[in-house]
């Protein structure tokens, strides 16, 4: 027996139609699942019941790599192995990771891509296979707990990932064999999972306290789509920070000295990190520590002395925060929503300074460990289409319509400005010339009629087209906008499949001021524009004529034709070759019109002459 | 006869409703669909129509149109666990025959 969820009225699924969706938070040191169950979306636990995952990967020489818990208790023991925080080198040249500090513990292999490898038991493998990993686990804990094959998937990225870190991203989920329905960004998730996104449009700030890196990230929402204005942040600040002041605090009353062995440190550290957790729901929290004499040190820890140790580490993170608003322009009084995310979060005095700060009572309702994951798997759910469309929620839309180059300079436009993305259409095209064998394309962005007009993309050409009569190669064409905004562009042959294809992101580079002058013109140039666009369309029709009737008298004029006939026909194209250079559109069509008028009796001459020819020898009976 | 609900399936709908925020109550019914006749819906309810019966059992409103009443008059409703998958079942005693995933049913 199945076992089922329930769904909102009238959208259940058929049997075995159920759409599996679930949100991926992969996390530099944890990483989580989560799906949307009867309405809820929950974090999912594996078997021992842990939701969390640890970012780490072991490999092993003839095993299988080993993901989280097990290959965390390998770290110290295995360490070049043992790959932590692999998130860090994703999408990152060689040259980046020396910056990033000398000390990391791995062999790295210099490899020609200029992509960082690294060399372990196992052969020599890529961060992103290593993400690939974690998110492979993922994906078996996932379709255990929801019972089946994952349709799609939503993974975070911080909102500070560029082009190169969100495709390194996309191609780990790739390898894991996971259909990606878009990269979210990590703070957009969090507001998500808050419901901000269906609240009032305006100024939200999401604090990323973690265990050993601070973000802070300023997004505003506007019609349903949040938009990144700035992020800052200090990537050594964490929770982890607290333990150590809270340790350094412990050893110096009980006298115990910094030389003090590993494990001491490593067990004082836990010491420490535990009295923060306690300290968050009670005043008073002790200790009794074995020193290295075999006698117990007994102590306490009070909440105003945790205060007076780690008040210098939260004001410390006040500082990004105040360089984001700056960044991105808005005053401490426009933020409307202040979202908390990340363990350290959890501490009750990080939710009073930063309400403080902001001027806001911080919203913490939901886990900060998980908020992120279950933003991601809310957005999962409604891509995969288990929501009524109404509920539809962050849509993204096209900021300017797609297109491309037809003869004449023309823009035909195939994605309209502000369709929701993901979309993709296609649009069937066809030679222009008999023979032809290669077709260029130009991938357009713009409001305006002529391409010149427009801003240019892309250029590529498919070449290989069977020679055939000019009208009957049919190429197909296909736009796709992914949810990131990516653009791929195919055509294709229909008869020998031959195709070709270019990737372009059609926003980058553009701001908000310049589409919406782009938008302006066009509605300023409308009737320039059609007149324009008729002008060139006639033109080309005009060309097409003359050219079929140029080739046609050149094969039967003589032959079909009394000079008196040929002269007439030729002064008709005279005067339409004249009148194409005009601006008139209009003239242009009447002159084209009195031409096919003309040329009537010799297409049907010519009609009458070819059938004859094919008819000449033939018997009645083998015609039947 | 009537339709039932366990503990451990009404403190799930519980939560679940509270969560959602609205709604009446548990709707259960069939459709016509998939691989073996008949599929059970069961759907949050934010509407009762006059035709509908409505039982109530640990504490959960269960809402069943006149048609699927036929079909599942006697029926248990649980919440179980299996491996890491949980979610709703159907003890349904007029069910003679399921497909192999279960999804879908025959009397």
């Amino acid at each position: 027996m199945a076992l089922l969820q329930i769904s909102e009225p009238g959208q259940s699924a058929a049997p075995h139609q159920h759409r599996l969706a679930a949100g991926i938070d992969l996390g530099t040191t944890n990483s989580l699942v989560a799906s949307v169950r009867s309405g809820v979306a929950e974090t999912l636990p594996d078997s021992e019941g842990e939701h969390l995952l640890a970012s780490i990967v072991r490999y092993q020489a003839d095993a299988d790599p080993v993901v989280g818990a097990a290959a965390k208790a390998a770290a110290t023991t295995d360490p070049l192995n043992t790959i932590v925080s692999a998130k860090r080198f994703l999408g990152r040249g060689v040259d980046d990771i020396k910056t990033l500090g000398s000390r990391l513990p791995y062999n790295f292999v210099d490899a020609d891509s200029g992509m960082p490898r690294l060399k372990t038991a196992a052969g020599i493998v890529s961060p992103i296979e290593v993400s690939a990993e974690i998110l492979k686990s993922l994906k078996r804990r996932a379709s255990e707990s929801l019972g089946g094959e994952l349709t799609g998937v939503v993974i975070t990225v911080p909102a500070y990932f560029d082009d190169a870190q969100r495709q390194a991203t996309k191609d780990a989920a790739r390898l894991a064999d996971l259909n990606v329905l878009r990269l979210l960004n990590e703070p957009t998730a969090a507001a998500v999972a808050y419901g901000l996104d269906k609240g009032s449009e305006g100024i939200i700030a999401v604090y990323d306290f973690g265990g050993g890196t601070f973000d802070i990230s300023i997004l505003r929402l506007n019609k349903g789509v949040f938009e990144v204005l700035a992020t800052a942040g200090d990537s050594a600040l964490g929770g982890d920070d607290m333990d150590r002041l809270i340790a350094q605090c412990i050893m110096e009353r009980a006298g115990i000295s910094d030389d003090a062995d590993h494990q001491q440190l490593r067990r004082l550290m836990k010491v420490a990190c535990d009295a923060k957790e306690i300290l968050t729901e009670v005043d008073k929290t002790s200790f009794n520590i074995e020193l290295e004499d075999g006698t117990f040190w007994e102590g306490e820890l009070d909440r105003e002395q945790l205060h007076i140790l780690i008040d210098p580490l939260i004001r410390k993170s006040l500082i990004p925060c105040r360089r984001a608003l700056s960044d991105a322009g808005v005053e401490k009084s426009e933020v409307l929503e202040v979202v908390l995310v990340g363990g350290s979060t959890r501490v009750p005095r990080v939710h009073e300074l930063v309400g403080e700060f902001f001027e806001a009572t911080p919203h913490s309702e939901i886990d900060p460990d998980r908020v992120v994951a279950m933003g991601a798997a809310m957005q999962a759910d409604v891509l995969v289409g288990n929501k009524p469309d109404s509920d539809m929620l962050l849509l993204d839309v096209t900021p300017l319509s797609l297109g491309l180059e037809m003869m004449g300079g023309l823009s035909e436009k195939i994605i309209p400005r502000n369709t929701t993305i993901p979309v993709a259409r296609a649009q069937e095209f066809t030679t222009y010339k008999d023979g032809q064998s290669a077709l260029a394309v130009h991938v357009v962005q713009g409001e305006r009629e002529l391409v010149s007009d427009c801003r240019s993309l892309a250029r590529f050409e498919l070449h290989g087209i069977p020679p055939m009569a000019a009208g009957a190669a049919r190429i197909r064409v296909t736009f796709q906008v992914d949810a990131d905004g990516l653009l791929s562009v195919t055509a294709k042959e229909q008869e020998t499949g031959v195709e070709s294809s270019v990737q372009v992101k059609p926003s980058y580079g553009l701001s908000d001021n310049e589409i919406s002058s782009m938008i302006k013109d066009s509605m300023e140039h409308a009737r320039d524009d059609m007149d324009a666009r008729n002008l060139r369309e006639q033109q080309v029709e005009t060309d097409r004529v003359v050219d079929a009737l140029q080739v046609a008298l050149d094969a039967d004029g003589d032959k079909l034709l009394s000079a008196e006939e040929r002269e007439e026909l030729d002064i008709a194209v005279a005067k339409v070759k004249e009148v194409r250079n005009g601006d008139d559109w209009q003239k242009l069509k009447e002159a084209v019109a009195a031409l096919n008028r003309a040329t009537t009796e010799f297409a049907a001459r010519r009609m009458n002459a070819s059938i004859q020819s094919a008819l000449a020898g033939q018997s009645l009976d083998s015609l039947e | 006869m009537a339709i039932t609900l366990t503990e451990a399936a009404a403190n799930r709908v519980k939560d679940f409703l509270a969560n959602r925020g609205k709604g009446e109550g548990l709707r259960l019914g069939v459709r016509t669909s998939g691989c073996s006749g008949m599929a059970y819906v069961i759907e949050f309810a934010d509407v009762i129509d006059e035709e509908d019966t409505v039982f109530e059992d640990n504490g959960v409103k269960l809402i069943v149109d006149a048609k699927s009443m036929i079909y599942l008059d006697g029926t248990e409703v649980d919440f179980a666990k299996e491996g890491l998958n949980e979610g709703f079942k159907f003890n349904n005693p007029n069910a003679k025959d399921s497909c192999g995933c279960g999804e879908s049913f025959q009397v």
